[in-house]
């Protein structure tokens, strides 16, 4: 099987990449940033996220359909978000505690 | 690469709707990916849902999350990435045909998975003793009595979901390892490695989400 072998040091690298955006996103999460709190937050885990899809899963050495499924989960997920949020987001007579 | 240089039959583990082994492994793959397609959607309602009344109920949500520990989560988030290592190096043995180095990468990620669910399990147990479990006994500060019980419903859901995956997964791997002390794994062929691996993965990443919403971005921010 022509299977692309990622080398271990890679992994070894993804990995320690991993353990310092969490301790990074610990330590941030120390200060207050306002409403940015939660951007830098999900940005970090977002970094995270992409590293894990593209090298422990393979997604980098994967086939263009492997890309296809994750771009569609991602855009049906942005459907859900878009049109829940659209809606409970725009609901100006409610007042929000 | 689409040559037959495997006619159907010459692989023990090739069934024979398949062209080769390589074919067999891609779609096996993409049958995964189609399945976590689905996963991001199911756990992508759990995230919106939390997303609207985190929205709602700001204050209450940032006051509730105070009473989860970081220090164990973080612990729980090293663990988990490190067990995602491990299961990419199984699948690295896997690949350069190591059936032993396949089976301690598997024990050694199912060890890591049980680590977490221990420390889950006593952030749980310390939730019930301070009546922080939504229903008849709960408690809390007046003022967020019934708003901190929706964040905290949200919390054992989605925690509980993301556990739940994982408990499965560690069932599979159980029954994969038992596969590849068999012998059943080969440099040609490791399908159901790459696929838990995927799975894994997957699982990792939800964490990798849940950890900061639900842990961390209420450190500040009481009104």
């Amino acid at each position: 099987m022509a299977a692309h072998v990622v080398p271990k040091k890679i992994y070894y690298t993804i990995f320690s990449a991993l353990m310092v955006l969490t301790l990074v996103t610990v330590w941030v999460s120390g200060f207050d940033l306002g409403p940015l709190n939660t951007v830098v937050a999900l940005a970090i885990a977002g970094v995270k996220a992409t590293l894990v899809v593209l090298f422990f899963m393979h997604v980098k050495y994967g086939t263009r359909l492997t890309k296809l499924a994750i771009i569609a989960a991602l855009y049906w997920f942005g459907i859900l978000l878009a049109l829940t949020l659209s809606d409970y987001l725009t609901r100006s007579w409610r007042t929000y505690g | 690469m689409r040559e037959h240089t495997l006619t159907p039959g010459s692989h023990p583990a090739l069934a024979h709707h398949f062209d080769n082994l390589e074919q067999q492994a891609e779609a096996a793959t993409l049958g995964m990916w189609v399945f976590l397609l689905t996963e991001v959607l199911f756990f992508g309602g759990a995230f919106l849902v939390y997303t609207v009344y985190r929205h709602m109920y700001h204050d209450a949500f940032v006051v509730a999350s105070h009473e989860l520990d970081v220090v164990l989560g973080t612990i729980n988030t090293a663990v988990l990435i490190g067990s995602s290592l491990t299961m990419a190096l199984a699948v690295h043995a896997a690949q350069v045909g190591s059936k032993r180095l396949i089976q301690i990468f598997l024990i050694l990620t199912i060890v890591l998975g049980c680590v977490f669910l221990g420390i889950k399990a006593t952030e749980y147990l310390h939730k019930f003793h301070e009546h922080h479990v939504p229903g008849p006994v709960f408690q809390f500060e007046a003022k967020y009595f019934r708003e901190a019980q929706i964040f905290f419903s949200l919390y054992f859901v989605m925690t509980g979901l993301h556990a739940l995956h994982m408990v499965i997964g560690i069932v599979v791997m159980l029954v994969i390892l038992w596969q590849a002390s068999r012998g059943a794994f080969s440099a040609e062929y490791f399908v159901p490695v790459e696929v838990i691996g995927l799975y894994w993965h997957f699982v990792d990443i939800v964490w990798i989400f849940l950890f900061p919403l639900l842990y961390l971005i209420g450190r500040h921010g009481v009104a």
